[in-house]
């Protein structure tokens, strides 16, 4: 039997709705799942990717963990794959770049309505904000974008069927959408 | 005078006055475009109808046709370099079409479906653009303003009115408003202006008529800008 391939997922700037979309795929997961093996991904919980075929990117670029995170997944996957608005284009997250970082972080954890205990967290664990997010392929290098906010289970599917059978994906009119 | 050119190894007749594009859209020969409408004077500022005319690259929608033109509209190249004018169109404005009510009924977009569009490819300038939500019926976002100068030339050539202009050149151009504030509430437009109904993206809006069809049944949702535009411009045409 041939090695399965490995994929890796990850949602980074994002609300983990192109990785429902995934899940989308149904019963189609099952025939995927006798070719192909996750490594990091909310399914698995893995902390971090190890060599991989595919790298699946969900969301975009806000903070210096998803500059890591990135990195990480562009070293480990031959094939990096922007997946969905977010990480193609900054998506509803990068609305946040008309305004000051200042005054985002004011309104979320002070002035906000409904805010408690009001302070801004300061923890050194956490990430640093970026000034602004990012589309993914401004940090690094990408190999395929699967447009759509999410992208339907039929565009993963397309383009994974495309890739195993060593084909270049290519997607029909109707799988094209940007919302 | 009528003369011939040719398209893409199509012969096409044309007459005295017209431009490429126009009689392409005669014959039913899609060039894709933005800022160009049959009946109002060409613009020549998006760059999306670039053909090459006899080894040249030349907009469509401004440049006459002449006897025996070869025309080059569909070729790989023809479609790389549309594609990347789409992009910098997208990296230059703000266009997050999830959030933007006239996703699926926008040229912009359809145009970037028909080019089969995936990525931005450029880097994305971010840049701040403000709202005008001042007037009670109309609104415009500038953040999805292309300049074509539609709403520009409809007000003045079929509205008999001046309410838009262009100013500034460059990265500074911007859509103003010819009102003693700037503001659409102070000008004289109203709802029923062509002007109101000619934006090409999601720049100039009819408040509290969006999310009407839902997503999946929007124009371009399921029909190519090449159908839907040479239908209607052929029917416009005519009038
Ligand atoms: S104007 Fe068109 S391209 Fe721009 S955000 Fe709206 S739907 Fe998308
Ligand atoms: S508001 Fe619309 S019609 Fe007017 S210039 Fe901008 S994109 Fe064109
Ligand atoms: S349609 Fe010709 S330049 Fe815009």
């Amino acid at each position: 039997m041939m090695a399965k391939i490995k994929v890796a997922t990850t949602s980074l700037a994002g609300c983990f709705g192109c990785h429902m979309s995934f899940l989308d795929l149904d019963e189609r997961l099952v025939a995927l799942a006798e070719v192909a093996e996750f490594d990091r991904s909310p399914i698995t919980d893995i902390e971090h990717c190890g060599p991989c075929d595919i790298g699946l990117i969900e969301g975009g670029v806000c903070n210096s963990e998803n500059v890591h995170v990135l990195r990480e997944f562009r070293k480990n996957c031959k094939i990096l794959v922007a997946v969905g608005a977010c990480a193609i284009n900054g998506g509803l997250p990068a609305m946040r770049n008309h305004i000051s970082l200042e005054d985002c972080l004011l309104e979320a954890y002070r002035d906000g309505i409904g805010v408690e205990n009001a302070q801004i967290p300061s923890d050194p664990e956490l990430p640093l904000l970026l000034d602004k997010v990012h589309p993914i392929h401004e940090i690094v290098k990408i190999d395929y974008f699967l447009p759509g906010c999410p992208p339907s289970a039929d565009v993963f599917w397309t383009f994974l069927t495309a890739l195993l059978e060593g084909r270049e994906p290519s997607f029909p009119y109707e799988l094209v959408h940007y919302d | 005078m009528t003369g011939t050119i040719n398209i893409d190894g199509q012969n096409i007749p044309f007459e005295e006055g017209q431009t490429i594009i126009e009689a392409a859209t005669a014959a039913g020969v899609y060039i894709p475009h933005l800022c160009h409408q049959p009946g109002y004077t060409p613009h020549g500022s998006c760059k999306l109808c670039t053909v090459k005319v006899n080894g040249r690259n030349c907009s469509a929608c401004t440049f006459p046709a002449a006897d025996g033109q070869t025309v080059i509209n569909n070729s790989a190249e023809q479609e790389l370099d549309r594609r990347r004018i789409t992009q910098m169109l997208f990296v230059e404005g703000n266009h997050f079409c999830p959030s933007c009510e006239k996703s699926g009924n926008c040229q912009l977009q359809g145009v970037a479906y028909h080019l089969n569009m995936l990525d931005n490819h450029y880097p994305h300038f971010f840049e701040n653009r403000e709202m005008d939500a001042s007037h009670p019926d109309i609104l415009i976002d500038h953040n999805r303003c292309i300049f074509c100068n539609l709403c520009v030339r409809a007000s003045q050539q079929k509205d008999g009115k001046n309410v838009f202009g262009i100013a500034g050149r460059g990265i500074n151009k911007r859509l103003i408003v010819n009102s003693p504030s700037g503001q659409l509430k102070d000008s004289d437009i109203d709802i029923n202006d062509s002007a109101v109904h000619i934006c090409p993206t999601g720049a100039l809006l009819i408040k509290r008529t969006g999310y009407q069809v839902p997503i999946g049944q929007r124009i371009y949702d399921h029909k190519h800008i090449s159908e839907v535009a040479l239908a209607q411009e052929n029917d416009n045409g005519q009038d």
